[in-house]
């Protein structure tokens, strides 16, 4: 009792409600802006936080945290181009929404998921934390393998049209995550003699270049017909009516934060796999699947719930056990240890107000987003739909650079996502979709790590395959994988009996 | 003539303040920290809690910068082109900058070109295993890998980092087989260990003391106990030879002038002697170094001697 009270003196103190407030627009700005990641943000403000009392320091960084990983749909509904990974699937319907004029909708609906999604992730960390904290450690080298190869079948949903051309552009994405010194091994491979690429090539600086150089090029050639970017229709009481859709479909509401919830709380995946395999269940479970791709608000409620749902639940396994769920949750971890807190039982008991204060303030900095959102976003909407192609194509064209350079501090990277950019392009007029790559390059290191590593624990056992195949979770992953990739083949199937029996 | 004379005395003029001006207030504008790896891990956190210090004692602002890949050779490979202004500094790892040169073609760095100020800290490597780990004592894991060859399985920190070296150190001491995984971070390593996927971890001391609850340390590659573990025994004193771990510093552009060096030198062996930086650095379990720059290029020196033999002997060289 005296705990809850403490813990509602220190959230609604009007000091920290402005953090909260602060934070979370800080983190929207970053995240929108393509290369400054959730990560990146986070980091950014840890040094200033060390002046503050910890729990003032936290609730910033957790703020930041959840506005970053929203943030990243404005660019992804507005210009085509994910402002963080986590919200490339937001792009597939997103942007054909917006370009239907109807942009302001679409960003309402991503609002009202992220938060939705934001909440029921807190929730779970409050409530859930010790029990699936544990769970996430059953985790190994041969379940991320499996994981993996799981998020690979999803292949077949990213790519609507073909198939096959999916299936090319993920191994394409998988043969890129191979550049620059292995994981595992240390070998250096595919960097054709140049220091530079060492690196390898960074997940962000493929994004933008994959994403918003091929749809920058397409703007500027359309510009000669058209002044602007996108129509817009101006029509009243869209948040109201958005709100109501929304709540209309709970299913994919709660489906969507439970998929989130759970890849977030398994370190090392993030809000970047969760929103595509959310992305992909939502279309499966949908009765109308070739309205997915068209702008429908079911895939922006799918991705954007699911990725705010991990920012919660990524730190699951971090006030528990020390373990970040997720990239940014790492940088909470450092902030935490400089500010003398040891995750773990401590953290639940002698600083038990810091750290409860610190759950609650995410949930009311969650609900802050609904309205920082909606006004920051169709400020946003207003500008890049008003202002003339000619302002606008050099506007972001220098953001992207900024943005590739931001990542590392490297002026490499600022070429290789250019040349990203041309490759794009082509591909994209090929009719390759730039997800499936995307979902290579994520998923390639995983799978490459979880595969060595897991040969490496099995030197001991006599066929050193077997551990893939004998443990149980690995073996309840391999069902999801079978069944991810055999159900498109016979939906097909059942589509053309059905067509063949119309015919009859 | 007149009007040469004047221009030549004018900008004679302007280089003598200005070289005055360089000499006299160093440092005059803010200076670049490149943390050459991802925020969080042990670089980074040691320089974010500098960064405060640093701008106390210099009067600047210090401005942290993540320049991360390859293991830290693009900040390093970066590091070594630089223009030797004093107004940019890069943390420097032992052994990264001596192993990866050894070991690749390409590197864009030779290990004597990253020109150290200051070495300020170190994390041994120390051996943990779960809590509930048959094993008890480094005595134990050493049987159990003799009798089963490549079935103990230890997790660490990369390829050819300190930890991996520490495994190959202890296979070459004991003469046991034993299978090292590599992981992409310290931190990576852990729910490895907790969740009994791996037999154990060679990691440092840092991570020793944030998960002590959940783990049995069993030696640490000191020479001597390190403050943070008082009751872990070092390596020696169980009988093997071995003292290894990491040791992080930073280092300036060849070239750097001497008295500017001198500067930054006196600036971070200042802060190590900062109580409230002392404290924290040894709540967190990192041991405190103090090798200025003389100090730092001997031992480095001394340091790639000893990895070029170890390499040589497993035939790891290019």
């Amino acid at each position: 009792m005296e705990l809850a009270l403490k813990v509602l003196v220190n959230i609604f103190a009007i000091k920290n409600l402005i953090l909260m407030l602060a934070g979370t627009t800080f983190g929207m700005m970053m995240g929108a802006l393509p290369g400054l990641t959730a990560t990146m943000a986070v980091a950014l403000l840890v040094p200033f936080t060390f002046t503050m009392e910890p729990v003032s320091g936290l609730i910033t960084l957790g703020a930041i945290y959840g506005g970053a990983i929203y943030g990243g749909c404005f660019s992804a509904i507005l210009v085509n181009t994910p402002g963080t990974p986590s919200s490339i699937g937001t792009t597939f319907d997103g942007f054909p929404m917006a370009k239907k004029g109807e942009g302001d909708r679409a960003i309402t609906i991503a609002t009202i998921a992220s938060a939705f999604g934001g909440i029921i992730g807190v929730l779970v960390l409050i409530f859930l934390s010790p029990p699936l904290a544990k769970a996430s450690l059953k985790f190994g080298p041969p379940e991320y393998f499996w994981v993996s190869i799981f998020g690979l079948t999803i292949i077949a949903s990213l790519a609507s049209k073909s198939i096959i051309k999916g299936i090319v552009g993920g191994i394409f994405g998988l043969l890129v995550s191979t550049i620059g010194i292995a994981p595992i091994g240390g070998d250096v491979r595919f960097t054709f003699g140049l220091s530079s690429f060492q690196g390898g090539v960074q997940l962000i600086v493929a994004l933008i270049g994959f994403f918003c150089i091929p749809e920058l090029i397409k703007m500027v050639g359309d510009g000669a017909q058209s002044m602007h970017a996108m129509e817009v229709k101006t029509r009243k009481g869209v948040f109201g009516r958005t709100f109501r859709e929304v709540f209309k479909m709970p299913g994919n509401l709660i489906r969507s934060s439970i998929i989130g919830t759970i890849v977030g709380i398994i370190p090392g995946a993030g809000g970047n796999i969760a929103n595509l395999v959310s992305y992909n269940e939502a279309k499966r479970a949908s009765k109308d699947q070739e309205k997915f791709g068209t702008g429908c608000m079911e895939g922006i409620v799918a991705t954007e719930a699911a990725n705010n749902a991990t920012v919660g639940s990524g730190m699951v396994p971090l006030v528990t056990l020390g373990i970040p769920g997720a990239p940014p949750a790492a940088i909470i971890l450092g902030a935490l240890m400089l500010q003398g807190l040891r995750p773990g039982p401590e953290l639940f008991s002698t600083h038990a107000d810091i750290t409860y204060t610190f759950m609650f303030s995410m949930l009311i900095a969650n609900i802050m987003m609904v309205g920082v959102g909606v006004l920051g976003g169709r400020g946003l909407h207003k500008v890049v739909s008003k202002l003339p192609v000619r302002f606008l194509a050099p506007s972001i064209f220098f953001l992207t650079i900024l943005g590739s350079y931001a990542i590392r501090n490297n002026i490499v990277d600022v070429f290789v996502m250019l040349g990203c950019g041309v490759i794009g392009y082509i591909l994209r007029e090929l009719g390759f979709h730039p997800g499936p790559i995307l979902l290579g390059l994520i998923l390639g290191s995983i799978a490459e790590q979880g595969l060595v590593q897991s040969m490496l624990m099995s030197m001991g056992r006599a066929n050193r395959w077997s551990i893939f195949f004998t443990r149980p979770i690995s073996l309840i992953l391999i069902v999801m994988c079978l069944v991810s990739a055999i159900w498109p083949l016979i939906k097909e199937m059942r589509e053309r009996k059905i067509g063949k029996e119309a015919a009859k | 003539m007149k009007k040469t004379l004047a221009i030549i005395l004018t900008i004679a003029f302007f280089a003598v303040i200005s070289i005055t001006v360089l000499a006299d207030s160093y440092p005059s504008k803010p200076i670049d920290y490149v943390v050459p790896f991802d925020p969080g891990g042990e670089s980074d956190l040691t320089a974010r809690l500098q960064q405060k210090y640093l701008e106390e004692i210099l009067g600047v602002n210090v401005l942290i910068k993540n320049k991360p890949g390859g293991g830290g050779a693009l900040g390093w490979a970066e590091l070594v082109k630089e223009k030797p202004t004093g107004y940019s500094m890069t943390g420097c790892n032992l052994p990264h900058t001596i192993v990866q040169p050894l070991m690749r073609e390409n590197t864009g760095y030779e290990t004597e070109d990253v020109n150290p100020v200051f070495y300020f800290q170190s994390t041994p490597n120390i051996l943990v295993v779960p809590k509930n780990s048959p094993f008890n004592s480094l005595e134990d894991i050493i049987n159990f890998a003799k009798e089963n060859p490549g079935a103990m399985t230890l997790g660490g920190s990369g390829s050819y980092s300190a930890n991996h070296l520490g495994v190959l150190e202890l296979e070459q001491v004991t003469g046991a087989t034993i299978t090292y995984i590599p992981f992409t971070g310290s931190g990576a390593a852990i729910p490895a260990l907790l969740g009994n996927h791996v037999g154990g971890l060679m990691t440092y001391t840092t991570m020793g003391v944030n998960y002590k609850d959940d783990i049995k340390i069993l030696a640490v590659a000191s020479e001597e106990r390190v403050p943070s573990l008082p009751d872990v025994p070092t390596f020696i004193e169980l009988g093997y030879d071995i003292v290894e771990g990491a040791y992080r510093g930073v280092a300036v552009a060849p070239g750097t002038s001497a008295e500017q060096i001198k500067i930054l030198e006196d600036a971070l062996r200042k802060i190590n002697q900062n109580p409230e930086f002392v404290q924290k650095m040894n709540e967190m379990g990192f041991k405190l170094e103090d090798y200025g720059q003389q100090a730092s290029v001997e031992l480095v020196a001394k340091r790639k001697e000893y990895y070029t033999q170890l390499l040589g002997e497993l035939g790891l060289l290019k």
